[in-house]
């Protein structure tokens, strides 16, 4: 079978600036209507596009930039035939969520087509239209339907679902009463026996933990050997590598490269600028609405100077900026670093030092360091998060940030070793025992 | 679209998906292949609204039951404003049934779209299902309330007409009478956030202007057909008619209040389209 599943010929979408953090009201609409033709008189320039033309604000109110519009995806264009797994992979805000959005219809392109054969099952979130009040029963047939599947389906496959989850127990319990555990895998359970030809996977489904991943990966895999078609976001470059016929890299909305998975991640990683500073305001980072939200990651050496690069075994610190919309307690705000195969390295919270986990609505700097940096040389990513103390997730944002370490040290006297391969540098100490010290020769 | 039938996958035409800006095709037969999805929703609503109310079913006989009572006192007896000769409470309940199922809806569907964002946002479904279940929710409450007419109107020793059997048809044009004031404002909310704060409002003022504590005898005759405008007037009088007849059956007005509504319904069901696709990025 080598017919085309979907093919996308210059698919662009433009956003307007502020769209998703602005509200307009109707008042404002109407104040508009009444004040354009002055403002057009008094810039004394060509007409104005009505009511669409707003100033871009942020999320503080104050004007950001002057171009009305951004481009979350632009001239992107491919083909997948049927029966292939293709990775999209991608710096956060390249275009890959909009771009699965598009796929799945959720909204529009503002440019170009796309043509899709078959029968389309989109999971950007685990989980959509739960409700809490609802048993896990009723849940399953709810959800089932929101993804599209017809009750029928859905009764054929209740007891597998069910089993997946291993939640029998609580079958006819209000899921509000589950733990976060049970609640993602009867969640993901749902999802993962959707039968649509063409699937669509965001990146959330690797939210959880090590054994719940597996799982999906494992589930993921089982997928395509059916010959079904997916098409998945990703940060797990290990995942792409194992999984994927080829993958596709966005570069600010644009298509980068398209190729072999392992030559798509060398180039991400190469022309992957690591960004010192990254701004996570706008609502495409952030999934699910909270009251928690981090929206500046910063990477800095020992100095507290913004680098991008740091030298092997210099010491580096990780600088969050988050913001409360209200006052918050039982709250861990935490950064894991894992490499681009997904590997996680560590993972660090902030109340492991610090006793505080109340914070006051406002603004909030935390300030990690890390004083022995026993990385290897190579890429890191870094992923931030938050979670309140029955560990559900408040806020997350994997690969919110990378950063390269150097195979040099500034000085030169503590160069990394070619020969010392593996992830990590453990501090050692050698010494010798028997051999007579040896003489000069 | 695709379809499922017994397993078996029907195998469809190819999706098409590029930029219609503007005017866009109704496409209802969308909502019949979802059809499963429209009755999960409305399963959902109505399973979450008796779960969460400690009075539950009471809820739904205590509301019109309350306002009967305030009506009776305030415009039967004090103001004594004519019933066209039916004992008052019977009256005022009879309008209030189709009025609160009415007002129900309307909130329910204006409100709809705001409340399912993350529907919106994480899955594709036709959207025209997000308002349509929203109206159907409030029909449980609706047969309760009948139940406690039907008594009142035992109790009273009256009996309910031979034209009882219209009564669907009204409950019908209280519905599509919503639902077409549901799709314009449900629409405009996601773009204008504060129609909300309107609709208390609107639903005042449309309480005041429905023959629900007076009878549309008021109504000097030449002004009728104007106030006919009103569909819920038609429905109102025409709830009365049916159970109690007390005048004379629906003439021209009701094909005013027919006309109205299906003007405005087919208006707000393009104008709900023309917006849909800007849902997902707005709201």
């Amino acid at each position: 079978m080598s017919d085309i599943a979907i093919r996308a010929e210059g698919i662009s979408k433009r956003y307007r600036i502020g769209q998703r953090e602005r509200y307009y009201t109707l008042r404002d609409a109407i104040a508009r209507t009444f004040t354009a033709p002055y403002q057009r008189f008094r810039n004394g320039r060509g007409p104005i596009a009505g009511n669409t033309l707003t100033p871009a604000v942020s999320h503080s109110g104050h004007a950001i930039q002057n171009a009305p519009f951004i481009w979350a995806l632009r001239d992107v264009s491919f083909e997948i035939k049927t029966g292939e797994v293709v990775g999209i992979i991608g710096r956060n805000g390249a275009g890959k969520s909009t771009l699965l959005k598009i796929l799945s219809r959720i909204t529009e392109p503002t440019e170009g087509q796309v043509t899709i054969y078959g029968r389309v099952g989109s999971l950007l979130e685990v989980g959509t239209g739960f409700h809490p009040e609802l048993t896990g029963r009723e849940n399953i047939y709810l959800n089932g339907a929101i993804l599209g599947m017809k009750r029928a389906e859905i009764a054929r496959q209740f007891d597998e679902i069910v089993d997946f989850a291993e939640i029998e127990k609580f079958l006819d319990t209000p899921v509000k009463h589950y733990s976060n555990g049970m609640y993602m895998r009867l969640a993901f359970s749902v999802a993962a026996h959707l039968e649509p030809e063409i699937l669509l996977i965001d990146e959330v489904l690797a939210v959880g933990d090590a054994a719940f991943q597996k799982k999906c990966l494992g589930k993921m895999g089982n997928v395509s050997k059916e010959g079904k078609t997916v098409l998945f976001v990703s940060h797990n470059m290990g995942a792409i590598k194992a999984l994927c016929r080829w993958a596709l890299l966005l570069d600010n909305g644009r298509v980068a490269t398209i190729g072999s998975p392992a030559e798509v991640i060398k180039h991400y990683i190469a022309v992957d600028p690591c960004e010192t500073e990254v701004i996570l305001t706008d609502d495409k980072f952030h999934r699910g609405d909270s009251d928690f939200r981090i929206e500046r990651v910063a990477i800095l050496d020992a100095l507290g100077a913004p680098c991008t690069r740091i030298n092997f075994g210099h010491p580096f610190q990780i600088v969050l900026e988050a913001h409360l919309q209200r006052d918050v307690s039982g709250l861990h705000v935490g950064l894991g670093i894992a490499t681009p195969d997904g590997t996680r390295l560590t993972t660090t919270h902030h109340s492991d030092s610090v006793q505080q986990t109340h914070f006051r609505k406002g603004r909030l700097f935390l300030r990690c360091y890390f004083d022995n940096n026993f990385y290897s040389p190579g890429h890191y990513f870094v992923h931030v998060g938050a979670h309140s103390e029955d560990s559900l997730a408040s806020d997350y944002v994997p690969g919110a940030l990378a950063f390269e370490v150097l195979p040099l040290s500034s000085n030169g006297d503590g160069d990394f070793k070619a020969r010392n391969f593996g992830l990590f540098q453990h501090p050692s100490r050698w010494i010798l025992e028997n051999q007579p010290k040896d003489k000069e020769v | 679209m695709s379809m499922i039938r017994d397993g078996a996958i029907v195998q469809p035409g190819p999706i098409i998906i590029r930029a219609n800006p503007g005017w866009v095709p109704l496409n209802l037969h969308d909502i019949w292949e979802y059809r499963e999805l429209l009755y999960f929703l409305i399963w959902r609503d109505v399973k979450v609204r008796y779960k969460q109310t400690a009075l539950g079913v009471a809820w739904a006989v205590l509301q019109p039951l309350m306002l009967m009572v305030v009506f009776s006192i305030f415009f039967g007896r004090l103001a004594k404003v004519p019933s066209d000769g039916l004992p008052y409470p019977v009256f005022a309940f009879c309008g209030l049934l189709p009025w609160q199922l009415f007002a129900h809806a309307l909130a329910q569907s204006s409100e709809s779209l705001v409340a399912n964002e993350r529907l919106i946002t994480k899955v594709y479904f036709p959207r025209l299902l997000i308002p349509f279940s929203a109206i159907l929710s409030g029909m449980i409450d609706f047969l309760i309330a009948f139940v406690i007419l039907f008594v009142m109107i035992f109790y009273y020793g009256l009996s309910p007409t031979g034209a009882l059997w219209t009564i669907p048809f009204f409950v019908l044009l209280a519905g599509v009478s919503a639902l077409a004031v549901g799709l314009w404002l449900s629409a405009l909310n996601v773009q204008y956030r504060d129609v909300r704060y309107t609709i208390p409002f609107i639903t005042q003022f449309w309480l005041l202007a429905s023959p629900v504590a007076y009878s549309i005898s008021l109504v000097p005759e030449p002004w009728r057909w104007l106030y006919a405008l009103n569909p819920m007037a038609g429905v109102i009088e025409g709830f009365r008619w049916a159970l109690l007849g007390n005048r004379q059956g629906p003439g021209a007005e009701m094909a005013i209040s027919i006309a109205a509504v299906l003007l405005l319904f087919v208006g707000g069901l393009y104008y709900f389209r023309r917006m849909e696709k800007t849902f997902a990025d707005v709201v």
